[in-house]
């Protein structure tokens, strides 16, 4: 309880604290901003009746206004939906490999398709598509499947080696740890690091050459460029989707490589599995 | 808590009647209002030709396009620093100004003192001067009451729509708009903002006037840290003013005769009321130190109240500097009317600096006013505007009729092709600022050997139509046994040159190699 003073000059009771000195005066307030003050309070109870506020203990207060964010967003996405059903029906009936040539077309496909990829395939690919390990960097110019717009739609559609889905692209590397000796994988592993790298062992390749030739030369070709029908990869490139390293080429043969993509047909609409077709290829390593 | 039973908890407002007051300031302020509230109402209209596809308003704030024009300056958002640098001169200069005399912004030139001296003005005219509007108040509601507050309401209104009308031009074509809302095609978003501006104007300008200088304006207390006792503003000379009242029973009774004859002015034809007797301009130099009253030994103030009754803030300038008054200087004028009645000197209420009082008051004479305004402080301010005003002349010369701007993708920083080649990417944004479409060749400068590619384009030409930017994906691609793909990070300048118009400009980026090196 502070003491009672009343100012000198003013002759005003003051709120009795001092600072450094200083006493505050106990002037009324003006009735307009005291009127304000109850005006804002009485809006605000308002507000809380009228509008969701009052959490409870299974969610909060509904209002009585009917208005709620989710409905908002709702009807929102519905708008642009509209907005966008012309381009959306232009682009499901457009041949996509000559988008390019209706640049409005285009410049939508690649919006939509980057949203669609940073919500979908940026989970593996990496929000910038530039893959990880195992999983490939849609930005270089190397394709396992093919590269052209129609190509990477067909992934989207049916992706690699899932069951899910018949038209999945589909091959499998054997394991060749069960096959070969592991002298005869060092050999072959020596080979393919020379069809990229100048720094082998010469004699140890040679070796490998004809290993390869038996075993490998059948999907990878007689020259180790791989092979799209059954997304065997280049193995002359600077390309590695495991790592070119003797080691990890090591493991790739003994016991193969088998990535999987899940088949994109059912969960997207088409207009997002052409958008998002279009959006990879545009990325910089489309052909 | 027991606190004094009797204290109300709040206080009705004192209404203020200001009483109409001729003189040097009040002449100097119908001027100002004059020219700002010209400027305010007529920029809108002024005409810009800037060719076909741009539009002729000299001051537009065209939201829609994101553009600001400025007489021949454009600005675009990447530029808002020009907005950003015109506040901050804005700001420095409201500290110049208040640090040298006090609160001339309030005073002069703040928007809610005009249209509250424009509405008292308006009162004024339909209602009378102060004692006519105090009977008014008093008086209960007849005919004539209802008459005369419905006629000045109409009046303020068609002001207040005017105002909040002219704010809406200055973001789009004014006379295209000002068609479209007599025609009510205007888009609803102009006329809910003219209607809020219209009950803001209506209402601060008509009944809260002082209260909001007073309890919703920051600055009164803001401008505390700004001013000093070198600081010119205005206050009463109280060594020369006390004891007041008593003694001078004859200038007194001379200078209240006066102030009938002025309130019976005041209360005969409207025409007429400002067309009192003026008398030379007076300066804000301290006048000289007074030859006190040897006669009465009384001060010069005769209570006459003339200062406390033309004051629009409602308060009494000879109880101190308080945190309400505007300095608007009103009261100097009604003071110095008096003093020249009855034959005093001028300057009773002046503009002067507080640090003068203990010469004054000693008889001596004051530090000249170029002293109490060149000041470190003041220096210092009027340096840093001049710092920030010429950096942004200097912005604005520079500036080129094309730009570029450019963000390396690095997401990642950079892509091994199947060939061992090293390739970044880059986001180029390209603004074309003349009025017809323009194509630029984008080339590339290094000492290390780099190839540039556009994506989806068979060249290195972009054309980009008129006034409007294009966002180009631009590959630059080292190959694989050039030192650019090798080494971590190379210098490398990309430029942007339009065949055509002989212009060309650059930017300076980086790129990201293998890092092996
Ligand atoms: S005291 Fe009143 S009239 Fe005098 S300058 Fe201050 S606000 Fe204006
Ligand atoms: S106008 Fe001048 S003389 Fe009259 S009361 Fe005010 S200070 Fe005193």
């Amino acid at each position: 309880m502070s003491e009672r003073k009343t100012d000198e000059v003013t002759g005003v009771e003051t709120t009795g604290h001092s600072w450094d000195g200083i006493e505050e005066l106990n002037n009324p307030l003006p009735r307009w901003w005291l009127w304000t003050l109850y005006l804002c309070i009485i809006w605000a109870i308002g507000y809380t009746i009228a509008y969701p506020a009052w959490p409870m203990i299974s969610g909060a207060t509904q209002g009585v206004m009917g208005w709620s964010t989710r409905a908002n967003v709702a009807a929102d996405i519905a708008t642009h939906e509209d907005n966008n059903a012309e381009l959306v029906s232009q682009l499901v009936a457009a041949d996509v490999a000559t988008l390019p040539e209706h640049p409005d077309l285009n410049r939508y496909a690649i919006a939509r398709g980057g949203a669609v990829f940073r919500a979908n395939c940026s989970q593996c690919h990496g929000s910038g598509a530039a893959g990880a390990k195992g999983y490939p960097n849609l930005l270089d110019d190397d394709w396992l499947w093919g590269g052209d717009i129609d190509a990477i739609m067909t992934t989207v559609r049916h992706g690699i080696r899932n069951t899910q889905d018949d038209d999945a692209r589909y091959s499998e590397m054997p394991a060749f740890g069960e096959i070969l000796e592991p002298a005869e994988i060092d050999a072959v592993v020596e080979h393919v690091v020379s069809l990229s790298h100048s720094d082998f062992d010469a004699a140890l390749a040679a070796q490998g050459a004809v290993v390869f030739a038996d075993n490998c030369a059948s999907c990878h070709g007689d020259a180790g460029l791989g092979m799209r029908e059954m997304g065997a990869p280049n193995l002359a490139d600077a390309i590695w989707l495991y790592g070119g390293d003797r080691e990890t080429l090591h493991k790739t043969v003994e016991f193969s490589r088998f990535g999987v993509m899940p088949p994109w047909g059912p969960r997207l609409k088409e207009a997002d599995i052409r958008a998002v077709s279009v959006y990879v290829h545009s990325l910089g390593g489309g052909e | 808590m027991t606190s004094q039973p009797d204290q109300p908890l709040y206080a009705a407002r004192v209404p203020i009647f200001p009483r109409r007051v001729n003189g040097f300031f009040r002449r100097f302020k119908w001027w100002i209002m004059a020219i700002t509230l010209g400027i305010y109402y007529l920029t809108p209209w002024l005409r810009w030709d800037r060719g076909a596809s741009l539009p002729d308003q000299a001051v537009l704030i065209d939201l829609a396009n994101r553009r600001f024009y400025f007489l021949w300056i454009e600005i675009w958002p990447h530029e808002f620093y020009f907005v950003a640098g015109l506040l901050i001169m804005a700001g420095l200069g409201l500290f110049l100004f208040t640090s040298a005399l006090g609160r001339v912004w309030c005073g002069y030139t703040c928007p809610q003192t005009v249209w509250t001296d424009l509405f008292l003005l308006v009162e004024r005219w339909i209602e009378g001067d102060r004692n006519a509007r105090l009977r008014l108040h008093k008086a209960s509601w007849s005919l004539h009451k209802w008459r005369l507050r419905l006629t000045k309401w109409v009046v303020w209104l068609v002001i207040s729509v005017a105002t909040g009308g002219a704010w809406v031009f200055y973001f789009t074509d004014a006379p295209t708009l000002l068609r479209d809302l007599l025609s009510f095609d205007a888009h609803p978003v102009a006329y809910t903002t003219i209607a809020i501006l219209t009950a803001t104007t209506f209402i601060f300008g008509g009944f809260l006037r002082e209260q909001v200088c007073i309890y919703m304006c920051p600055w009164p207390r803001i401008q505390a840290a700004m001013m000093d006792p070198d600081t010119i503003t205005v206050a009463y000379r109280d060594w020369r003013g006390e004891p007041r009242g008593k003694g001078n029973a004859k200038t007194r009774k001379a200078a209240e005769a006066q102030e009938a004859v002025v309130a019976a002015q005041a209360a005969g034809a409207g025409a007429a009321r400002y067309a009192g007797t003026p008398y030379p301009g007076k300066g804000t130099q301290p006048a000289t130190p007074p030859a006190l009253d040897t006669v009465s030994d009384k001060g010069d103030c005769i209570d006459c109240m003339a200062c406390v009754n033309v004051c629009p803030m409602g308060i009494d300038i000879r109880n101190g500097q308080q945190m309400e008054c505007i300095t608007c200087a009103l009261c100097i004028d009604a003071c110095d009317d008096v003093m020249a009645r009855i034959g005093k000197p001028r300057g009773l209420i002046d503009y002067l600096a507080l640090s003068d009082e203990p010469a004054e008051r000693a008889g001596a004479a004051p530090k000249p006013l170029w002293r109490h305004i060149l000041r470190p402080r003041t220096i210092l301010y009027t340096a840093m505007w001049l710092l920030v005003g010429v950096g942004l002349l200097y912005a604005l010369f520079i500036r080129s009729d094309i730009e570029l701007t450019v963000s390396p993708v690095r997401n990642p920083t950079f892509v091994v092709l199947s060939d061992g080649n090293v390739r970044n990417i880059y986001d180029v944004r390209l603004r074309n600022k003349a009025g017809e479409a323009r194509t630029f060749r984008l080339s590339l400068t290094s000492d290390d050997l780099l190839q540039i590619g556009l994506e989806g384009r068979e060249t290195l030409s972009v054309t980009v139509p008129a006034d409007s930017t294009v966002l180009q994906r631009v590959y630059v691609t080292a190959r694989a046994d050039d030192p650019a793909a090798q080494e971590d990070t190379t210098a490398l300048r990309l430029w942007v040159e339009d065949v055509s118009a002989q212009i060309r400009a650059s930017k300076a980026t980086t790129f990201n190699g293998r890092g092996t090196k």
